[in-house]
């Protein structure tokens, strides 16, 4: 396994070496960056002209300056980055300019990838299961328009219609009966076209979900919710349910007695724990107090999993363990919630809740509550996100679609319904799990691609992240700045990859990499 | 490829008897036929060729081209008028797409005179997204034929003679494909600059990668068969064993692959243009267009509705013929309805799901 890994990174480390120079050579050839200079001919201009060659060491060829830029480079090794200066930002170094960029750029990044991920693998999933129906079609058929979709236009319309409209119903949370009731209809349609089956089925399930969305709507708009959302105990308690039953739907564990009850157990210790993680969350006002939180939700559900797990002990705390880190997220975004009042106080009222530029309020920008950092962070981050979700969703769907269908043929399924073993189970733990190890190999690949739609994307939202230092470099033939950004995406890159191999070998035995 | 007949057994043939049916429709034809005969029952696919085909017509014939040059503006020498340079021909829309004209409607909204409108110079929006469309085609055509042939001709080769060469080949695809496509593509459109000739070759130059790889794939697997042993056996030289006996049977992969890095092309030329590193200012092409305009949403959003139009319909219709082509080359994956499957679907709704 270790040999496996440091072989791998060396070769892709050669790799990363010649394309490193070949983007630096092409960068520097790429323009002037005295050009402007050039025109003129007064004293200043050439003293200008000369302090930027001394500065840029304009006199050494490409070739050799390529070198010296390895030379710093080779000092993040061990801790001591030197990229260079990034002259047209007022001599900033480029390792400063970076820290600044790679978190907003980061965190746009890897939000969308995950949550594109999970939306696309389901969609994809529900898609594949109801093959040849109309839901199918009409699936299929969207997924090719978002794939034709030039993300620099959708930004926009998004910028446009999302955040205005959005921002307008926000400014006045009313939501009349009849929206409402066409919201849970287009809800109840689209369910009882995921649930498929008989007629009497369908209407069932699209009732239901109809009844459901009306009447949470109708109930969040009597309340004045959306004035003043807020998670809550209840919140907490109706998520982590949900959050339990999806965990133990998707481990095909639902009808397994000690399963149910080590998960359950998880759940009520997380709402039993909310009144006094409230304390913790105001005195630990800190990002890593979510980890802190998330380790011992896990550690309570290992407990909960080793009480209750029975003959399934390994799998109980497994799952529970699981079920208790992610139970995490409503808590956090309960906290979020509760500066819900004082956010909407803050924001510059013209500009709106929804923001369409930066990544972050200036005036919040160094706040010391952390909720409010996150909550300030993610208003900002929806929309930007959702425009590099809608591409990879449809690649995503498309691709878990396909090798579902394939998977679905294979002898060990037919096998394991011959077991007479309940459809769910086939489908989770059967054909899930191998549908899982082509789309790891996928994702190292699509990442690069989000990178490059991160470039647009910024450019749109006016983030300040790498696209911003990648147009603002490139533009103005900073070599500097363009190797720098170059460097990050190409080890997020490389490490993808590696990710992507040790799942890949995680998620299929027949594959065993200390053989490759 | 040689598809083997299946006799089913008696108990599947209830199952089967589509599978025969269409397998007695195909019998004692060429591949070239049956894939042909598949791709026009394919009526997504078809009609995108046909919408393809009149905006191709429609964006060359209406404001002409250029052919030549240098494609930047400068002044005639003998009536001192601004024109482009290089060898003007003209087409039957009657206004320019580098001309200011006075404005027909109030702030250039659309009219009859100008169907897309007018921007706040006057310059007519139908004859620059006629340029800025011609110029993308070109792009993608450019790089759709020269990914196509050095991605075959590099995967042909790493996959067919293995070994060292192989190992280079292979070790040169990973460090372009390191490089975000868009990063690379950005320097390479910085370098040099504006036109869409040299972008389309430089891009073309770059995009080959996937393609190449899927090619390897498919030669390691297809060198091993008995008909390349056959062929060897009777004397054929590698390049005709590649050429004539392995590629024939890979076209498939090479034909849907080279569509789909096509509608792929498009969106990476206009998001360079629209960054400003693609084609540039006075030249068109469709993502300039936008990013020019993109501040004028509010105001004159047709300025930017009618360049993404275009992109949208060229990459969805590019993206359709792509599948159709995957369809007719490889029917197991059979994605696009069926006449009949809306009525069927009912029919399982309300008598219950056969399976």
């Amino acid at each position: 396994m270790l040999s496996f890994i440091t072989r791998r990174l060396a070769a892709t480390f050669v790799v990363l070496l010649v394309a490193s120079f070949l983007v630096y050579m092409l960068t520097a050839n790429s323009g002037d960056p005295l050009e402007d200079l050039r025109i003129q001919n007064d004293p200043a201009s050439v003293a200008k002209r000369e302090t930027l060659t001394q500065k840029l060491d304009l006199d050494t060829p490409p070739f050799f300056r390529y070198f010296k830029w390895l030379g710093g480079a080779a000092g993040c090794a061990i801790g001591q980055c030197n990229l260079g200066i990034s002259v047209i930002r007022g001599d900033e170094p480029v390792a400063n300019a970076l820290a600044n960029a790679m978190e907003s750029t980061l965190s746009l990044v890897v939000l969308a990838t995950i949550l594109s991920i999970l939306f696309g693998v389901a969609i994809g999933m529900t898609v594949a299961l109801r093959q040849y129906s109309g839901y199918d079609y009409t699936v299929t058929f969207t997924a090719f328009i978002f794939y034709s979709l030039p993300i620099f236009w959708v930004a926009v319309l998004l910028k446009e219609f999302g955040a205005i409209r959005f921002n307008e119903f926000l400014g006045d949370p009313v939501i009349p009966w009849w929206i409402a009731l066409a919201i849970g209809l287009v809800l109840g349609l689209i369910v009882q076209a995921v649930v498929g089956g008989h007629l009497r089925t369908r209407i069932r399930s699209a009732g239901i979900s109809l009844a459901l969305t009306t009447g949470i709507l109708i109930v969040a708009d009597i309340t004045q919710w959306f004035r003043n959302p807020s998670i809550g105990i209840i919140g907490i308690a109706l998520l982590g349910a949900g959050l339990g039953a999806l965990m133990l739907f998707v481990t095909s564990n639902l009808t397994k007695r000690t399963m149910q009850f080590s998960v359950g157990t998880t759940v009520l210790a997380v709402i039993a724990l909310w009144y006094p993680l409230q304390f913790v969350f105001f005195f630990f006002n800190h990002p890593l107090t979510i980890v802190a939180v998330a380790v011992l939700l896990a550690g309570v559900g290992v407990a909960a999993g080793f009480v209750f797990g029975g003959d399934d002990r390994i799998e109980a705390m497994r799952v529970s363990a699981i079920t208790g880190a992610l139970a995490t997220a409503p808590l956090v975004l309960d906290q979020m919630f509760m500066r819900w009042g004082d956010y909407v106080q803050i924001i510059p009222l013209r500009s709106g809740v929804i923001s369409t530029i930066g990544a972050n309020t200036p005036i919040l920008a160094n706040d010391d509550d952390t909720w409010m950092r996150m909550l300030d962070s993610s208003t900002h981050l929806i929309l930007p996100t959702i425009a590099l979700m809608i591409i990879s969703v449809a690649g995503y769907t498309r691709y878990t679609r396909a090798t579902l269908l394939e998977v679905l043929n294979q002898d060990y399924v037919r096998t394991a319904r011959a077991k007479g073993l309940p459809e769910t189970t086939v489908i989770m733990r059967h054909a899930f799990r191998n549908t899982l190890i082509p789309i790891a190999t996928i994702v190292a690949f699509d990442f690069g691609a989000v990178i490059g739609g991160a470039i647009i994307t910024e450019r749109v939202f006016a983030w300040q992240g790498m696209g911003a230092l990648f147009n603002q470099g490139l533009s103005q033939v900073d070599v500097n700045l363009v190797m720098g950004v170059f460097l990050v995406t190409g080890v997020a890159a490389v490490i993808f990859n590696i990710l992507a191999d040790l799942a890949y070998s995680a998620l299929d035995p027949r594959i065993r990499i200390t053989e490759a | 490829m040689a598809r083997k007949k299946i006799t089913p057994p008696r108990t599947e043939q209830l199952a089967l008897s589509e599978l025969t049916i269409e397998q007695r429709q195909i019998e004692g034809l060429s591949l070239s036929t049956i894939v042909r005969r598949r791709f026009f029952q394919h009526k997504a696919a078809v009609t995108s060729m046909i919408v393809l085909g009149l905006i191709v017509l429609l964006a060359f014939t209406s404001v002409g081209t250029i052919i030549g040059g240098t494609g930047r503006l400068a002044a005639d020498t003998e009536s001192g008028e601004i024109i482009l340079d290089g060898l003007r021909i003209s087409g039957w829309w009657p206004y320019d797409w580098y001309r200011n004209y006075p404005l027909t409607m109030p702030g250039g909204l659309p009219s009859w005179e100008h169907p897309f409108g007018q921007d706040t110079l006057g310059k007519d929006i139908f004859a620059r997204v006629m340029r800025g469309t011609q110029q993308s085609l070109t792009v993608v055509a450019l790089i759709g034929f020269l990914a196509t042939v050095i991605g075959v001709l590099i995967g042909s080769i790493a996959g067919f003679i293995r070994g060292w060469l192989d190992n280079l080949l292979m070790r040169m695809t990973d460090v372009i494909i390191i490089v975000p496509g868009l990063i690379l593509g950005a320097v390479l459109g910085r370098t040099i600059g504006g036109n869409a000739i040299a972008l389309g070759i430089l891009l073309g130059l770059v995009s080959w990668t996937g393609l190449a790889r899927l090619v390897r794939g498919e030669f390691l697997a297809l060198r091993e068969r008995e008909f390349v042993d056959a062929a060897r056996v009777a004397g054929a030289s590698n390049s005709r064993i590649i050429f004539r006996h392995i590629l024939p049977n890979s076209i498939g992969i090479v034909v849907v692959n080279a569509t789909l890095l096509m509608s792929a092309a498009i969106l990476t030329e206009t998001a360079l243009s629209f960054l400003g590193f693609g084609i540039t200012a006075p030249d068109i092409s469709l993502g300039q267009i936008i990013s020019q305009y993109n501040e004028a949403f509010k105001t004159r959003p047709w300025l930017f509705w009618y360049p993404g139009l275009f992109i949208v319909v060229i990459a969805l219709c590019i993206n359709f013929i792509g599948d159709g082509l995957r369809d007719a080359f490889d029917p197991r994956q059979r994605r696009m309805p069926k006449t009949t499957s809306l009525m069927r679907q009912f029919r399982e709704m309300t008598n219950g799901r056969k399976k």
